[in-house]
Parts: structure tokens; C-alpha cells; sequence
């Protein structure tokens, strides 16, 4: 079953309006916390054992605590990029919900004494644009943003920004890049965004479906939080379910989740077919064998153990239907067209990655091209700027290694027919 | 959407679009920030492409080198660097619509509607392209059409739901 805990009221009428919100007890929770200090919501929201949904899982509240101690001006930028392959949970969030990311803003925002944000929101997104400007034009109306936030000595003003069609806007430096108005290619860190971000300021990047969650901690506290998922994954968690499933969709659950409990609530797989592999966690999370599937659970830790990632939550399921050297032209193509081009290793590993697997599913592959495959992929490990290029090389390695077999067999098949056209020709 | 999927150099906004200009200039913190929400602008007021004459004209207006627009206009694939149809239909073959078929639904289309894919169609009607995830996998195989997400999309409809969309308006 799905333990709502963001999403109780998503399906119900009117909530996405102000008015709607409200009536739901929506913004008491903001009201609450303007009567505490700062720091008192930074501790809260690090006690709450809160970790990053956009990808990489790193606790919130220590990254709020790298702000440097000083008055510089200081911001806070809600990523909204959702770009990684096969996620669409911050949609769902948006559409369904915006005055809950603009309360979980606005908490976030006065944890950090922030006075500006932006919601950086991937151009495709046009429904989400226009729900995000009316629900930010209503909170202005209505006091919630502005001069005096709730008739209280806090100002925050909050603005969108509309990116124009780019994976590597979706990573926090790339994004500022591209909000200062240029190319959005990732910086080398550190600094860290929370020293130096958008203008050389301190800026807080933080995923969406993070800064909705900081309301539920806030208006629940920390000990209800933490009675949910585990130690060290707290919490609920929105998986986007998709591929080869009978309702694919986004549902919430504990952390910690069972897999094949999770595929099951989307509907399970379609008549007659078997499950044959699982990305957990978005394209660029190692893939997972049916047999791995069944003990997996969905939390940082679990999937780890297993080698993989929970990445952004995203769970593409993969029946017998699938073929593997398909599935992983379709993602090293990706990654190369997204690749920014910036560090030689990811430019050209993504490249060559893309080439050779083609070429293998095209017919035209060796069976050492699986040696190479997995050469290549070691060498774009740990050394760029960002880590679009590991997103490249972990899939590669494990789609070789987990389906070596189906691999090798794509290749004798295609060799075969190859060489009977010889033949005949 | 304009009309004429092909406007040429010697393009010029329109006086609301001289107004828009001006804000989204002042808006954010640097003027430069305001390079790719008016990009958005002249490619919407030029018939859905951004031409080289259009990108003269927004350096001169904005009061910014012609190469950091380029610079910009270049990295992100929402612009389109060369004419459109009237109709983009922008088909996402990654994983979740991949295997649910979009690849084939690509080549059916562009054989229905006697187009190259990435190329505009001679009457100007039809552009139709492959594009990464669009996050909307639930509705897998799914395309965007100008701005709007249409799926799950059968190849027993599909043709006559753009065509359906190409009456409209
Ligand atoms: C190539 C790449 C793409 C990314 N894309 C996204 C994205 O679309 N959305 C997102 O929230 N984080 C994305 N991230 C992670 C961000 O860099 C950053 O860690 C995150 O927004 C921080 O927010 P969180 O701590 O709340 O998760 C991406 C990272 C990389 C390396
Ligand atoms: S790793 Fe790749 S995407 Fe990231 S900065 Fe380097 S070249 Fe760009
Ligand atoms: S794979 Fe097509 S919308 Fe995500």
C-alpha cells in the first residue's frame, strides 16, 4: 500500500489552488515555524535525518549547515530540472501541489535567512510553468510571499526560471550556470554551491520533492518522521514506476520498500510476461538481474549493498520482451548527446560508448567489444567535473556484466546472419 | 504560432515583445539571465525557429555580444536552429517509451506524413523529431506537440490525432 505522508491530499479537488491548500491546513505549518529560530529549523530538518531526492541522497540539514556565518545575500534554488531518464515525480508534485513547494520554500528559506529563490523548471514542463506562476502570484496576493511573509519581519521574494532543454542543467552547478544566463556547464567543486553559487553567493540547491518534504518534518516533527523507512533513510519517497508495467505512475511509500512489492503496486507486469531486470534508481543507477529484484529493498543503504543507487527514484522495469544491448544503446545515446563536452574523459568515453554498443546491437560487434566496453567505462570513472560521466559508465558495466550472456549471444546471432548474407550474397 | 514557418532576417519583435524584452531584463539579478527567456520570445514570434538575423536583432535590443546569445542559442536544444513545421512533434524514445514502441510510432509517422524525421514537411505542416525522457513516462509512448504532452499514443490514431491538431486554429 502507498503511506501517503507528502501526497495525502494530491488526488483531492481544489488542492492545488491557494484557496484549496488552505482549506487543507495548508501554510499553518509555515506560520508555526516563523515563531522559531533559524536555527532551530536547520537543527530540526538535520535531526530529521532528511537526504537529498534528487539524486545523490546527501543529508539536507548538513548542507544547509556549509553556509558560510556571514550577511552576505544568500539563495536558495529548487531544482526542478527532472531530467534524469524515466522520472516524473517532481511533475506530479507541481501540478498537484505547488503551494506545498512553496511552503517547504519559504520554511527552507528562513532555516537559511535566504530573502531570494528560484524554481529552476526544465522548459518541457509547460503545465507545470504555468501552475508554478499562478500558485507563486496567489501566494504573493495573499501575503505569503513579499515584504512581511505571513505579516512577520521576513521578506522572500520567489521568481521561476525556465531552462531551455539540457540533462546537465539538472546538476547544481550546470544549473546555476545556466540561471547567470550562459552555457550550463558544470563548475569544479568545491567551492561548494553553499559557499560560492549563484553570483559567487552562497546558494542552496535543493530537489523539489526534498523541499516539500521539509513541511511534513516541520509539521509532524522529527520522532514521526523518523517512525517511517529506516535509520538511515527516513522517511517516504516518491518512485516513479514506468516501462514494461500495467500502470505505471508515481506512488509513495516508506523507504525501504520491497521492490516487488513497489512493481506490484503499479499494476504488476502485463499478461505473460517475466521480469527479466530493474533500474532502481534512474538510467544512470547500475542495473539489477530479476533474481537481485526479489530481495531488493528501496533505501540508500539496500540498494547500495547491492551495487546499485536509488538515485531519483525512478524505477524502469524491464520485461523478457526487453532486449539488453537495446536498453543500453537507448541509454549510452543519451548520455552522449547530454555530455557538455567540458572534460575529455566523459566527451569522448561517452562517444565511444555509444559507438561500440550500436555497433553490437547493429551487428556489427565482437565479443572483445565487451572487454572494451567495460575498458572504457573504468576510464570515465572519478575523474570530471561532474559525475555525468560516471552516470555513463555504471550502466555499461552492468548491463555487460549481470547480461554478459545475452550480449554475447546478440553477438554470434548477428554474426551468423551476417555471414549467411555473405554467403548468399 | 506564426503562420509562415520561415520569417527571415530581417525579423523584428513585436511591440509587446519589445515590452517583454525590457522586463525579463530587469527581472533577475544580471541582464544576461534574461538571454534565454527572450531566445524563447523571438523563436515564438518567428514562426518557432531562431534565425541568425533574430539573433543580431536581440544583441542589438538587450545591448549584449551577438556571440554570448550564440553561445546560449547553440547549448539548448528547445531552440531550434533551423525552421520548423507548424506542428513540432517532438516523439521521446527514451527507455520507458522505447520499449512501449515510440521508435516505430517515429517511423510511421514521418512514412504518413512523407517527411524525413528532423526535417519540415514542403507544405510546412509537419516537423517530427526524437527527443530525450519529457518526465512523463506514466503516459508512455508520448510525444510533445508544440508545447502540449500527448500520450499513450497508439499507431492506430496517431495519424489522425495530429491531423486533428493540424485543424485546429
Ligand atoms: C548529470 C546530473 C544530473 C542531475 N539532474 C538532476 C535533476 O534533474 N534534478 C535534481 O533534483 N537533481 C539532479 N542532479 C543532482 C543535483 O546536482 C543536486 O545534487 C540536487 O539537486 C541536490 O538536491 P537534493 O540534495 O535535494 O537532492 C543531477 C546531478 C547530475 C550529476
Ligand atoms: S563530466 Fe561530462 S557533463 Fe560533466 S562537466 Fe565533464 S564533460 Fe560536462
Ligand atoms: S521515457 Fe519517454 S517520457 Fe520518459
Amino acid at each position: 500500500m502507498e503511506h501517503r505522508l507528502l501526497s495525502e491530499h494530491y488526488y483531492k479537488e481544489g488542492h492545488s489552488s491557494l484557496a484549496g491548500y488552505k482549506s487543507l491546513g495548508g501554510y499553518e505549518t509555515l506560520h508555526k515555524v516563523l515563531d522559531k529560530t533559524p536555527e532551530e529549523v536547520v537543527c530540526i530538518v538535520k535531526d530529521s535525518g532528511l537526504r537529498g531526492r534528487g539524486g545523490a541522497g546527501f543529508p539536507t540539514g548538513v548542507k544547509w549547515g556549509f553556509l558560510p556565518n556571514n550577511s552576505e545575500p544568500r539563495y536558495l534554488l529548487c531544482n526542478a530540472d527532472e531530467g534524469e531518464p524515466c522520472t516524473f515525480k517532481d511533475r506530479l508534485i507541481m501540478e498537484k501541489a505547488p503551494h506545498q513547494l512553496i511552503e517547504g520554500m519559504l520554511i527552507s528559506a528562513w532555516g537559511i535567512k535566504s530573502h531570494k529563490s528560484y524554481i529552476y523548471i526544465r522548459g518541457e514542463y509547460q503545465n507545470c510553468i504555468r501552475i508554478m506562476e499562478k500558485a507563486i502570484r496567489s501566494a504573493y496576493d495573499e501575503g505569503y510571499l513579499g515584504k512581511n511573509v505571513c505579516g512577520r519581519d521576513f521578506h522572500h521574494d520567489m521568481d521561476i526560471y525556465v531552462g531551455a532543454g539540457a540533462y546537465i542543467c539538472g546538476e547544481e552547478t550546470g544549473m546555476i550556470s545556466s540561471l547567470e544566463g550562459k552555457k550550463g556547464q558544470p563548475k569544479l567543486k568545491p567551492p561548494f554551491p553553499a559557499v560560492r553559487g549563484y553570483l559567487d553567493k552562497p546558494t542552496i540547491v535543493n530537489n523539489v520533492e526534498t523541499l516539500a518534504a521539509v513541511v511534513v518534518i516541520l509539521r509532524d516533527g522529527v520522532e514521526a518522521f523518523r517512525s517511517i523507512g529506516t535509520e538511515k533513510s527516513p522517511g517516504t519517497k516518491f518512485f516513479s514506476v514506468s516501462g514494461c508495467v500495467r500502470t505505471p505512475g508515481n506512488y509513495e511509500v516508506p523507504l525501504a520498500y520491497p521492490l516487488m512489492d513497489l512493481i506490484e503496486l503499479a499494476g504488476g507486469l502485463r499478461e505473460g510476461r517475466k521480469l527479466k531486470a530493474v533500474i532502481p534508481g534512474g538510467s544512470s543507477a547500475p542495473v539489477l538481474t530479476a533474481k537481485e529484484c526479489e530481495k531488493a529493498r528501496m533505501d540508500f543503504e539496500s540498494l547500495a549493498e547491492l551495487g546499485s543507487m536509488l538515485g531519483s527514484g525512478s524505477v524502469i522495469v524491464m520485461d523478457d520482451s526487453c532486449s539488453m544491448v537495446d536498453m543500453l544503446s537507448v541509454i549510452e545515446q543519451f548520455y552522449h548527446h547530454e555530455s557538455c563536452g567540458q572534460c575529455t574523459p566523459c566527451r569522448e568515453g561517452t562517444g565511444w560508448l555509444s559507438k561500440v554498443v550500436d555497433d553490437i546491437l547493429k551487428g556489427q560487434g565482437r565479443i572483445h567489444d565487451l572487454s572494451l566496453i567495460q575498458g572504457i567505462a573504468e576510464n570515465m570513472m572519478g575523474k570530471t567535473i561532474c559525475a555525468l560521466s560516471d552516470a555513463a559508465a555504471l550502466p555499461a558495466i552492468s548491463f555487460v556484466t549481470k547480461f554478459r550472456d545475452e550480449f554475447e549471444q546478440h553477438i554470434r546471432k548477428t554474426l551468423v546472419q551476417k555471414k549467411e548474407e555473405g554467403l548468399s550474397a | 504560432m506564426e503562420k509562415s514557418a520561415t520569417l527571415d532576417k530581417k525579423f523584428q519583435l513585436s511591440e509587446e515583445g519589445l515590452a517583454f524584452v525590457k522586463k525579463e531584463m530587469n527581472r533577475y539579478e544580471t541582464k544576461r539571465s534574461a538571454i534565454l527567456p527572450c531566445l524563447y520570445r523571438v523563436q515564438k514570434e518567428n514562426g518557432g525557429w531562431v534565425s541568425p538575423g533574430a539573433v543580431s536583432y536581440l544583441s542589438q535590443v538587450m545591448d549584449i555580444p551577438e556571440a554570448q546569445i550564440n553561445e546560449v542559442l547553440l547549448f539548448y536544444t528547445m531552440y531550434n536552429k533551423r525552421p520548423v513545421g507548424k506542428l513540432h512533434i517532438q516523439v521521446c524514445c527514451n527507455l520507458s517509451c522505447a520499449m512501449n514502441g515510440s521508435r516505430e510510432l517515429v517511423d510511421h509517422l514521418c512514412n504518413n506524413f512523407h517527411v524525413k524525421e528532423g526535417e519540415k514537411s514542403t507544405d510546412d505542416m509537419v516537423t517530427i523529431s526524437r527527443v530525450e525522457c519529457l518526465g512523463a513516462c506514466d503516459i508512455a509512448p508520448m510525444a510533445q506537440v508544440n508545447e502540449t504532452y500527448i500520450g499513450p499514443l497508439k499507431k492506430e490514431t496517431v495519424v489522425d490525432q495530429i491531423k486533428g491538431l493540424l485543424k485546429q486554429d
